[in-house]
């Protein structure tokens, strides 16, 4: 049997990007990137450090509208709709689509506060009760609340990097996204830690888009069933996580991957 | 192809390379000196053939061991990993190689008959030498990353079929008029079938080739009518 070309084609993608650039004043970091991302499919982001991997992430939530610096052209889509038309709530649109920073970074408050803070500035819970299914149902989600239910009033900050990870993780669960960005979740973590980041990513597809930047390009096999790889603000390739890891089509592609990249 | 970034890797898949260079010169060699023994009825190059078989079995189980360091410590990607893989798989049917030439040569002694007086014999070592240089061209293929060599391989192998079709025919009616040679036509028998398997075998080794440089599988093979089922 001769190679079949894999169907990429995402049916009813979560979000799109089409022909994105982003500049940081004269500089372009992106250079016209274009990529669908679905709920099914866990989408690694690869590519040597600076390629614009964390740019690009920040783009899908609007989180680069933070650098004064920082422009983006192209067009966005979250189910269709335009995520820098001017009428689109950037409040809300962080909520829809979540973001996990590559450093743990919980709120020095309870655990308890840490996923309850979310929810409750959206107006996601009517009362106490309301709030504490909120709760347990977004640790358990996280893979956090067998650790954790016994010590909810503990401050987030006094659990270990992995938990503070995934306390992170249930943060962003509990305002309901839809899709969850992370820009190298485990590169302050143990491989223990780590494993069950992993882990976790693997049950939560399905239920959110999970795109995930990792320098780590085992992890990205580990866990993602499309990988895109960036170079120079180029996404060079896109493909099937196997395919790519097997068989890159790409000459740059090909180097990176096996170890011959610089 | 650019060199890794980690040298120790580079070295790891020279020596990789370079063992399954030396492992095929050996099967070739087996195959010949087999060949050569079988026509001379030299019996101490058929021994030297069987002893020197042990080296072809070491040289497996190095590459295997090499290989699984390789997989275990560098993790190895795409053409990487495919290469990898099939060295450890062509080493397995290299060895398999150097057992037939091997069986090839402890029949030398058993034929006890002055091979002058076998006729058909005569076209053994033809048959012997197109499957010889299948196996020396498959892992040459290998060595170079050589795509079109393998592919060249794979159709080659409809020659030792016909050989072997051929042979047997030849065998067969010979057996029918000279029956008292039928215990020796019966070891060149096994000795045509031998030499047909060791094309096969080479044939595999050029579809791992082909798949280990390209990422592609070559289309399931049309075998050409068969006078006996396979074994
Ligand atoms: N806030 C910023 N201001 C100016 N340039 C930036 C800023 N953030 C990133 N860059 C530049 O954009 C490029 C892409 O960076 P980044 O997206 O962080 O890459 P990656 O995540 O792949 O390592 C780099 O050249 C980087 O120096
Ligand atoms: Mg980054």
């Amino acid at each position: 049997m001769t190679q079949e070309q894999t169907d990429l084609t995402i049916a009813n993608p979560k979000m799109s990007a089409r022909d994105v650039k982003v500049f940081y004043g004269p500089k372009q970091a992106i250079k016209g990137v274009s990529i669908d991302v679905d709920m099914d499919h866990v989408t690694a982001f690869i590519g040597p450090s600076g390629c614009g991997k964390s740019t690009f992430l920040r783009t899908l939530n609007r989180m680069n509208d933070t650098v004064a610096s920082a422009r983006v052209e192209g067009e966005i889509t979250l189910d269709g709709e335009n995520i820098y038309a001017p009428t689109m709530d950037v409040v809300q649109l962080r909520a829809r689509v979540g973001m996990v920073f590559q450093k743990p970074n919980p709120f020095p408050k309870s655990i308890y506060e840490n996923i309850a803070y979310g929810p409750r500035i959206h107006g996601l819970a009517a009362g106490k009760a309301d709030m504490d299914v909120i709760v347990e149902k977004s640790l358990r989600r996280a893979g956090l609340w067998d650790e954790v239910k016994d010590r909810l009033n503990d401050s987030g900050t006094a659990l270990s990097g992995g938990q503070q990870q995934r306390l992170c993780i249930g943060r962003a669960i509990a305002v309901e996204p839809e899709v969850i960005l992370m820009d190298e979740p485990c590169s302050a973590l143990d491989p223990i830690a780590t494993a069950k980041i992993e882990e976790l990513i693997h049950e939560l597809r399905g239920r959110y888009g999970i795109v995930i930047v990792t320098h780590n390009m085992q992890q990205a096999a580990r866990v993602s069933q499309r990988t895109a790889f960036f170079h120079l603000g180029e996404l060079v390739e896109y493909g099937v996580t196997s395919d790519i890891f097997t068989n890159p089509r790409q000459e740059r592609t090909k180097d990176y991957i096996t170890g011959r990249y610089g | 192809m650019a060199e890794h970034t980690i040298k120790a890797f580079d070295e790891e898949i020279d020596r990789l390379r370079g063992l399954i260079a030396e492992m095929g010169g050996r099967a070739e060699a087996a195959i010949e000196n087999a060949m050569l023994a079988l026509q001379r009825q030299d019996k101490v190059l058929a021994a030297q053939v069987v002893a020197d078989d042990k080296r072809i079995d070491a040289i497996e189980a190095e590459v295997e061991k090499l290989v699984i360091q390789v997989i275990a410590l560098r993790a190895p990607m795409a053409n990487d990993l495919r290469d990898v893989i099939a060295a450890l798989k062509i080493v397995s049917v290299v060895e398999r190689i150097g057992d037939y030439a091997k069986n090839i040569a402890k029949r030398v002694p058993l034929i006890a008959t002055n091979t002058r007086t076998l006729e058909p014999i005569s076209l053994l070592p033809s048959m012997g030498q197109v499957a010889g240089e299948m196996v020396h061209d498959a892992l040459n293929a290998f060595a170079a990353r050589d795509a079109d060599l393998a592919l060249a391989v794979v159709k080659r192998d409809q020659v030792v079929d016909d050989f072997y079709n051929s042979v047997f025919r030849t065998l067969v009616t010979f057996m029918v008029e000279n029956p008292k040679t039928i215990s020796e036509c019966a070891h060149l028998l096994f000795i045509a079938k031998n030499i047909e398997r060791i094309g096969d075998h080479a044939t595999n080794v050029a579809e791992m080739v082909y798949y280990a440089a390209t990422g592609q599988t070559l289309p399931e093979r049309e075998r050409g009518a068969d006078l006996q089922p396979e074994d």
